[in-house]
């Protein structure tokens, strides 16, 4: 009833067309079963449906489960929730470049590259398995820059601090983003910290080091941002002494080499890099300032 | 004494502002989710979130009116002591998450912009741009982080949950949860237990909800003997955009914001739609409901498009299903302030530009009102007593249900921008509660706990060990997906309800062999996906068996066959009569169906179905007329009954 809307779902839900019946997808994907296993190709080929995207060329490998040699293997591992470019779960490397696989539209994929599309984890974060890796830096950056506003309680205070609609707009880009960790991926000053768990090791001291490890590197250009949009608000600004201390700590701002690739694969548009400049301004009269302090 | 501790399943916001709450109480919070928390599935929401608000009371709104709306629109199938008490809470809640730096629309002035939803005449919907639901979910994430760092919450991301454990004396004490990256299964001892796992929408195959919405966790508890309430109440958003995937919800802001919902007057009219005159342009929801017009009530909405598409053959195209739902007479600027997000996900994947052309939408399973059962105390007024631990309580003392799986506050319908209130006052009100019913009382209970892993590494071991099946259980969900769009959505049938129900046994039957095509024991989604969907069949069961028993028409749930149509006559007198016999047999429905539906899980796998009378002393149940025809006679005759029921019990007994 609902799902008849047209030739594309009753495919979908239909028997397989043969090859001769209808134009098919082609897809290499890097595959690696665990952490410290080699990495290998694998293709497969699913049936071309209208308006499709990545998501549902991974749903339709699933269910299927044989690579385009024939052979049944397990189906290729990802991580996706919403489908709609809001969760923040889908990304990977889509056709060389890091992007969400939800709005990958297979048609404008096959422009890009005819024949095939290529399928790859992202490289700045440890795989899970094949194209899941682990992004628990992203969320790691956002304590260091103490990305939230310093209320309180949770009780009635009545509202919270007027604000124009001017500030507001200013604001409201920077709230959008979905920590995917695209900007990581394509920034040149963000490295890949991949530990290994010991055997001795209890999960609590392996998460542990692995904070320590972080904490040593680049934050990254969406805590940068995130620290310039609670800094600007009304009241996040009355602990922005900290998180200028963390900006300008090791792996803050000045890691930034201006490469401006963050800006480019943003899948949401987010102005990293004025945000970026922002506080590279906001660190330069923080240090000043500190100087004198003294 | 040890400091409590509390297990949240589901990082929504349900789970984040309980969370946040309990942590600010002094308790130890182990929050477990399938995601990290900030993907959960409350970043869709759109719209916004409802509450009384200075403008709309000085035009003379309440928190009475909010109330009153609420369960007007839900057709008076909730309690309403906790619908009172939410919407009194509404104005603090936004103000709270004003103060937690959610970037509302502002007025030139510097205050929060308000919009109007469907179900109301008040704009009193707050609102940031079209992501208002990330908004709010990303304020509590943010404070719930804060919580992490000073070690008073430890997140479990990408963990399952499993099943309650429960002692002899039928308590919550905890749960088995399973890490889905290194598959091992792990005992989580509790004083209590907070279900915030969100709705159950993927047993539709594809709706507008996330991959994560299975309702696995609420099943779970089901199978282990909570009641579930109301299950037969799917609510079908109007405005959809279908895609292979998911059908990609456009929010009812859209309408809020001016846009107008139409399809052309001849059938597949082969023009552009800026081509075609206004005369020729059918705006069936102004002209069928004046008052209301593009914002009915969102179950309204849904049968109209429906109906236009299939009765009356109007769709926009010849095959598939859709209607115009058009913005392009809105300023640009004013759609991209007010609903970029939305229009953003428009165009990326149709790939048209709807500020310049209008969108094709459908409606699309979009929200269950129905949940697990909870309790609540009634206070004096009418309201809840805060800080009882009957609060958001399920059967089984000590595991308590908030936000969307529970079946507290929508009724039969629930009005847009009520779930985002609903979810964060049911976590920030249950807290107290909680603590307060939370139990150390340091008995030994690590057999139950190993029995329990025991138990489900067995299950695991079992699926993971089924060789030889034809089937696999991605095909088998989007077979259930299919029967249950088929019959349990918009329009039900019972021939079609007995017959789905005959489908999805056959269905489990098939589950039960299906094998998978991953065996490992490292980051298998196959075999989480697989149980996922196992435990989708006792809650399709409760939908439809709920929905074959309920021979009448309320909010979501629509029988053709037991509708009630509105006045045919046109003399007065006639009319009158006719009204006088409407009122009649809304009376004797009323009394036969104005009860929740009570599932419970029968010792044979089967839903057993029991009915439980509705607190209604708040607001006495009244027809919901809205655009029927000669409602407003009924409405006369309803009115007059009220009056003379109202003047005293004593003069009926006398005459009768």
């Amino acid at each position: 009833m609902i799902q008849a809307v047209g030739k594309a779902d009753a495919t979908s839900h239909g028997p397989v067309p043969s090859a001769t019946e209808a134009r098919e997808v082609r897809v290499r994907v890097l595959r690696q079963d665990a952490p410290g296993e080699e990495s290998y190709w694998e293709r497969f080929t699913v049936p071309y449906e209208a308006n499709m995207n990545v998501i549902s060329v991974l749903q339709r490998i699933a269910a299927r489960s044989q690579s385009q040699d024939g052979r049944r293997v397990a189906p290729v591992a990802w991580d996706c929730a919403c489908l709609e470019e809001v969760c923040g779960s889908c990304a990977m490397v889509i056709n060389g470049r890091v992007r969400m696989a939800c709005s990958s539209l297979v048609d404008n994929l096959l422009k890009e590259s005819p024949g095939e599309i290529e399928l790859r984890p992202m490289t700045k974060f440890p795989v899970v398995r094949d194209l899941s890796v682990d992004r628990g830096r992203v969320f790691r950056s956002l304590q260091r820059v103490k990305a939230w506003v310093p209320v309180d309680d949770s009780y009635d205070h009545g509202s919270g601090p007027r604000i124009s609609p001017e500030e507001q707009e200013d604001a409201y880009p920077l709230t959008t983003c979905i920590s995917c960790g695209c900007c990581m991926e394509a920034c040149p000053q963000f490295n890949k910290i991949e530990l290994v768990k010991r055997d001795d090791e209890t999960d609590e001291a392996f998460e542990a080091r692995k904070r320590e490890a972080y904490d040593k590197q680049f934050l990254g250009p969406h805590a940068i941002s995130q620290a310039v949009l609670f800094n600007g608000h009304p009241t996040g600004s009355m602990n922005a002494d900290e998180r200028m201390q963390a900006l300008t700590s090791q792996g803050g701002i000045q890691m930034c080499g201006n490469a401006q690739n963050c800006v480019a694969v943003c899948p949401k548009r987010i102005p990293l890099t004025r945000s970026i400049a922002r506080a590279g301004r906001a660190a330069t009269v923080w240090a000043i300032k500190k100087f004198f302090d003294r | 004494m040890a400091q409590p501790r509390i297990l949240v399943i589901g990082g929504g916001l349900a789970g984040l502002s309980a969370t946040m709450r309990l942590a600010e109480l002094g308790v130890q919070v182990d929050l477990v989710s399938l995601v990290p928390v900030k993907r959960s599935h409350s970043v869709c929401a759109q719209g916004g979130i409802n509450s009384v608000n200075a403008v709309t009371r000085q035009q003379g709104d309440n928190e009475w009116k909010h109330f009153d709306d609420t369960v007007y629109g839900g057709d008076f199938l909730q309690h309403q002591p906790p619908v009172k008490e939410m919407a009194e809470w509404a104005p603090r809640i936004i103000d709270l998450m004003d103060r937690l730096g959610v970037p509302f629309n502002r007025t030139p002035e510097g205050f929060r912009d308000q919009r109007r939803f469907g179900g109301t005449l008040y704009k009193r919907t707050a609102f940031a741009g079209a992501t208002t639901g990330q908004q709010l979910l990303y304020a509590l994430d943010e404070q719930v982080r804060r919580w992490e760092v000073e070690g008073r919450v430890k997140k479990w991301e990408f963990w399952d949950f499993l099943e309650p454990v429960v002692d002899a004396d039928g308590r919550c004490v905890g749960a088995v949860c399973q890490d889905m990256v290194t598959m091992k299964f792990r005992a989580f001892p509790a004083d209590a237990v907070v279900l915030a796992s969100g709705g159950c929408g993927l047993l539709y195959g594809r709706s507008t909800m996330s991959t994560i919405c299975t309702g696995s966790a609420v099943s779970r508890a089901y199978q282990a003997g909570v009641k579930y309430g109301n299950a037969e109440f799917i609510q079908v958003h109007p405005t959809a955009v279908p895609g292979a995937d998911k059908l990609r919800l456009m929010s009812e802001s859209a309408r809020g914001e001016g846009g107008r919902v139409w399809v052309p007057r001849t059938p597949q009219d082969p023009r552009k739609p800026k081509d075609i005159p206004a005369n020729e342009r059918y705006y069936f929801l102004e002209e069928r409901y004046p008052q209301y017009g593009n914002l009915v009530p969102r179950d309204i909405a849904t049968r109209e498009i429906f109906d236009i598409c299939t009765t009356d053959g109007l769709s926009v195209e010849q095959d598939r299903l859709c209607v115009y739902l058009d913005l392009t007479h809105i300023p640009r600027e004013t759609l991209d302030r007010k609903l970029g997000g939305i229009l953003e996900i428009y165009e990326k994947f149709q790939g048209v530009d709807p500020r310049d052309e209008p969108m094709k939408i459908f409606p699309a399973v979009h929200y269950s009102m129905g949940g697990l059962w909870v309790d609540y105390e009634k206070s004096e007024t009418g309201g809840l007593v805060e800080g009882s631990p009957r609060n958001q309580q399920t059967n089984i003392p000590g595991l308590y249900a908030i936000g969307e799986c529970d079946y507290q506050y929508h009724g039969a319908n629930r009005l847009g921008a009520n779930s985002l209130l609903s979810c964060i006052f049911s976590g920030l009100f249950c807290a107290s509660g909680v603590l307060a019913g939370s139990r150390r009382d340091g008995n030994d209970t690590s057999r139950l706990f190993s029995t329990a892993v025991k138990r489900q590494e067995d299950r695991h071991q079992a699926i993971l060990s089924r060789t030889g099946g034809e089937s696999n259980p991605y095909d088998i969900h989007n077979r259930l997906g299919d029967i249950m769009t088929r019959a349990a959505t918009v329009v039900r049938r019972n021939d079609q309800l007995t017959q789905a129900y005959e489908e999805v046994g056959q269905l489990e039957q098939l589950w039960q062999q299906c094998s998978l095509s991953d065996t490992g024991n490292w980051t298998n989604q196959n075999v989480v996906f697989c149980k996922a969907v196992g435990d989708m069949f006792p809650i399709a069961k409760l939908i439809l068996k709920g929905a074959l028993q309920r021979d009448e028409c309320r909010g979501a749930h629509f029988k053709p066959d037991f509708a009630m149509p509105g006045i045919a006559a046109t003399d007065p007198a006639e009319q009158r009569a006719e009204a006088e016999r409407w009122c009649d047999r809304f009376e004797a429905n009323t009394r036969k169906w104005l009860k929740s539906t009570i599932g419970t899980h029968g010792d044979d796998g089967e839903p057993v179905i029991s009915y439980e009378d509705i607190d209604t002393t708040l607001i006495p149940p009244r027809p919901r007329l809205y655009g029927l025809v000669g409602g407003e006679v009924i409405e006369q005759v309803w009115k007059e009954r009220q009056a003379a029921a109202d003047a005293g019990p004593v003069a009926v007994g006398a005459t009768s």
